[in-house]
């Protein structure tokens, strides 16, 4: 670990630099009051998704609707980006921001890939099944719960590139590493909103 | 230019005054033209259309619009001071939070001139609020106007909670706290778990309005109780976001003008916590008669019912607090001892309509009209009225007159008593309410006519506080820092107004009442927690202003993203989201450019520092 890195590592930086000022603390802080009201929201969603799971309008069920392949391949990959956004955070305390940014770099890559799934597997819906936003209410439950989820993940990997083009021009300092401790905190909190939706859309839809 | 790039707390506070301000004379002419509407039977001043616009507009406006502002306002001036802070956690969030809000108002206030205002009633129930029964755009404008307007609730909701958090003074534990700076962190709370609620509703709706979805349409499998569970599981709490500001100034003002310290503080901390935690566990009250069944509304009729007990612990500790206090009347505190009784004759005919059998008789009467009018204008309202005239000298450096004061009070009260008193025996006689019209000989019509002169003499009062504050505005700012003489906590410690950094020196706490405990100890100021030095501020920017235009344009242009228009650009522009496209470009722009250019702030150094 010693070694002279050629990377431009702060030999001054604090062992957790996104807590080392107080504007730091505040964002840290703040980001989890917003999962909080994040918390609430997708409750909201999920509340409704299961009033209206089974109002199916004579339109696809779930049961006709999913394959579990497909959507476990997308959680294998989510769940992945967030295990490698930990490493990320992991190379950030250690001060490797060459580490940092290749792991975010995999972070996002996973992130659009999962995207990539999710509209794969909306556009088949919509062109195969005739499933759309106005099919039945199951139909504008499903798409607006886990559209909304995609929408999220849309926005994490838009913050999580726009934070890598950061590093590399601003280094890694007490001012950037809140930044990516705070994205990281939020692109978790998606991935465990992912888990339930698993459960409750697609696993239950099967088999519920 | 300097108010639209401002990111100091204390302007922004005047500019929530001056919208919220603004705002609530419009919901006020609103009042007025319905009070108008209804003064005889079979009146034809208004038409059916037009009096459920007003209706629901006014509701809307007084509520998200005209309070909330106004209760942010005195957030924004005080808390900081209170807690000895310098600024708020995050002065650009801040500004961004005003500004989404004064778009989002502007939004829904354009569908008066759009072609139709939102005519569903402020709960918007399905299906009246769905495409089949509202074909003009106006509760589109309502679900988008109001979104925009949350957004910047819940912005300064959690900005509100990280500033208390984490920025008070050095001694001040939580038990230390000043009651309003209490309140502020609670409704805060509530703020944060409550508003994401209507946050998915309001965007289902829109969803179910432009996009064809079918959420609340029993056609397509949707459920519009669905709707009613989710505007209410917001809407309760949402009155206790309203009501716990108000118990807080209550509880500033009553200890300052009789001298004595506020009786019984732990157990107002304690029961303003439980007020909230219980404020989430009754929503269905407003659905008895919905059909959720009786173990149901049994049970949510009992939990209703516990409010009652920590909020009367309140107002025993109010009482207790005057007993025996040197009682000065300024009309600050006239407004908060008007406060008491008239808040309690609210919270009585809130426990008889948790009941839910009687509320089968009283729900959709004039009977709930008075309930709510008696808890928000003669809770909240003067609850303001009070903290307005008490904190105005801090904010602008000038006193109040108080003659205007006690005439603003007198008028005001007993105008509020005219009109609302007599709605509820209207109730009780079945008068029902979001009606336009009634028939004559119904022993309505006298009742009716007092109300609508009492509507009137609150206007009386409303236009002598604008006069006051007119009058006030030409003269000399020469408020000192303690203008009351027996101010408690930290505001009254530092000039009047406060300089831009608040404190040279961030104050030591050494008590409740930290300001109070230092004149009790023969001192005449703080001891300060640190040397005089260089204060960090952080720099105005235009960022908020051009965030909150682009949501604007993002919205209008989904609005009307299924229109067909005369000219074939605007349909191009229009149809294929064009204009939706660009305003949230300019929004996620905006954002782009705040973070690649890093805000370092700027310096105030000790020599630059007033009186140093
Ligand atoms: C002891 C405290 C309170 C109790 C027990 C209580 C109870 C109730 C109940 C049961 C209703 C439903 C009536 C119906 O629609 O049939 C109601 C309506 C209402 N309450 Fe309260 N309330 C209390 C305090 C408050 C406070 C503090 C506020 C506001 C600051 C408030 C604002 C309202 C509003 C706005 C409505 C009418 C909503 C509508 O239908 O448009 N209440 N209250
Ligand atoms: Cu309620």
């Amino acid at each position: 670990m010693t070694t002279a890195h050629a990377e431009a590592a702060d030999a001054n930086l604090p062992h957790e630099p996104e807590k080392a000022t107080l504007e730091g603390r505040n964002k840290v802080l703040a980001f989890w009051l917003f999962l909080g009201g994040e918390a609430v929201l997708f409750g909201t969603l999920f509340a409704t998704f299961l009033a209206l799971r089974n109002q199916t309008n004579e339109g696809p069920s779930a049961n006709e609707l999913f394959h579990l392949p497909l959507v476990a391949a997308a959680t294998f990959l989510l769940l992945a980006s967030s295990l490698t956004s930990v490493f990320a955070i992991q190379a950030m305390h250690r001060n490797h921001p060459a580490q940092l940014r290749n792991w975010l770099v995999v972070t996002v890559v996973l992130g659009a890939l999962f995207l990539g799934l999710e509209i794969y597997e909306f556009s088949e819906y919509v062109r195969h099944e005739e499933f759309g936003m106005t099919t039945s209410a199951f139909s504008s439950a499903f798409y607006t719960l886990v559209g909304f989820h995609g929408a999220h993940v849309a926005f994490g990997f838009v913050w999580i590139a726009v934070l890598i083009g950061q590093l590399s021009r601003k280094g890694l300092t007490v001012v950037t590493a809140p930044k990516i401790y705070v994205s990281a905190m939020y692109w978790h909190f998606i991935d465990v909103v992912w888990v339930f939706i698993f459960t409750v859309v697609y696993l239950l839809g099967k088999v519920g | 230019m300097d108010w639209i790039t401002t990111v100091d707390h204390k302007k922004i506070a005047v500019l929530y005054l001056w919208a919220g301000g603004f705002f609530f004379g419009i919901g006020g002419l609103e009042a007025i033209l319905i009070r108008i509407q209804l003064i005889k039977p079979m009146n034809t001043f208004l038409d059916a259309q037009t009096f459920n616009e007003l209706i629901t507009m006014h509701g809307t406006t007084m509520i998200f619009l005209g309070v909330m502002p106004i209760i942010f306002a005195l957030m924004n001036a005080v808390i900081p001071l209170q807690i000895g802070a310098r600024d708020v956690a995050f002065p650009f969030l801040n500004a961004l939070g005003f500004w989404t809000f004064l778009f989002g108002g502007l939004l829904l206030n354009l569908s008066w001139i759009m072609g139709g205002a939102p005519d569903a009633g402020w709960t918007a129930y399905t299906p009246l609020s769905s495409a089949d029964y509202s074909a003009t755009h106006g509760v589109d404008f309502y679900t988008i106007g109001l979104q925009i307007a949350g957004l910047g609730t819940l912005i300064g909701g959690i900005n509100f909670l990280a500033t208390i958090i984490t920025m008070r003074a050095p001694g001040m534990s939580f038990m230390r706290m000043p009651m309003f700076a209490w309140a502020t962190f609670i409704t805060s709370a509530i703020i944060l778990f409550a508003f994401p609620a209507i946050t998915v509703g309001l965007v289902l709706l829109t969803f179910d309005r432009i996009l064809g979805a079918n959420f609340f349409d029993v056609a397509g499998g949707g459920n519009p109780v669905l709707w009613q569970h989710i505007f209410w599981i917001f809407g309760h709490p949402e009155v206790y976001i309203l009501i716990l500001p108000a118990f807080g100034i209550i509880s500033e003002v009553i200890p300052t003008f009789s001298r004595k310290r506020l009786f019984g503080y732990s157990s107002m901390v304690f029961a303003t916590i439980l007020i909230a935690f219980l404020g989430f566990m009754v929503w269905a009250h407003h659905m008895f008669t919905t059909g959720l069944g009786p173990v149901a509304n049994a049970l949510f009729s009992v939990s209703t019912m516990l409010i009652a007990v920590p909020t009367g612990i309140k107002i025993f500790n109010w009482l207790f607090t005057m007993w025996g206090g040197q009682v000065r009347f300024t009309s600050a505190n006239l407004f908060a001892v008007g406060f008491i009784p008239t808040f309690t004759m609210g919270g009585v005919t809130g426990v008889m309509l948790a009941s839910a059998p009687a509320d089968f008789q009283f729900h959709d009467t004039y009977f709930v009209v008075a309930h709510f009018h008696y808890v928000i204008v003669g809770g909240l309202v003067l609850g303001l009225f009070s903290g307005l005239h008490y904190w105005w000298p801090k904010m602008f450096g000038r006193m109040l007159s108080e003659t205007l004061g006690k005439w603003t009070f007198w008028t005001f009260i007993i105008g509020f008593h005219m009109t609302f008193f007599v709605q509820h025996f209207l109730g009780l006689m079945g008068m029902q309410r979001r009606v336009f019209t009634y028939l004559p000989n119904q022993d309505f019509d006298l009742l009716n006519l007092i109300s609508t002169i009492g509507a009137g003499l609150m206007g009386v009062g409303m236009i002598i506080f604008l006069l006051n504050v007119f009058l006030t505005s030409r003269k000399p700012a020469d408020a000192g820092n303690d203008p009351w003489e027996d101010g408690r906590t930290l505001e009254w410690t530092i000039p009047s107004p406060p300089p831009e950094y608040n404190f040279k020196q961030t104050p030591l706490v050494r008590g409740l009442d930290a300001f109070w405990k230092e004149k009790t100890a023969g001192h005449k100021a703080m001891t300060p927690s640190e040397p005089v030095g260089s204060i960090h501020m952080p720099s105005a920017t235009p960022l908020p202003f051009v965030m909150s235009v682009g949501i604007f344009i993002a919205g209008l242009g989904f609005m009307f993203s299924r229109d067909e228009f005369g000219s074939a650009v605007m349909s191009f522009l229009f149809n294929n989201y064009i204009v939706t496209a660009l305003g949230l470009l300019i929004t996620f722009g905006s954002m782009l450019l705040r973070s690649l250019y890093d805000d370092h702030g700027w310096h105030i150094e000790p020599e630059e520092l007033e009186g140093s």
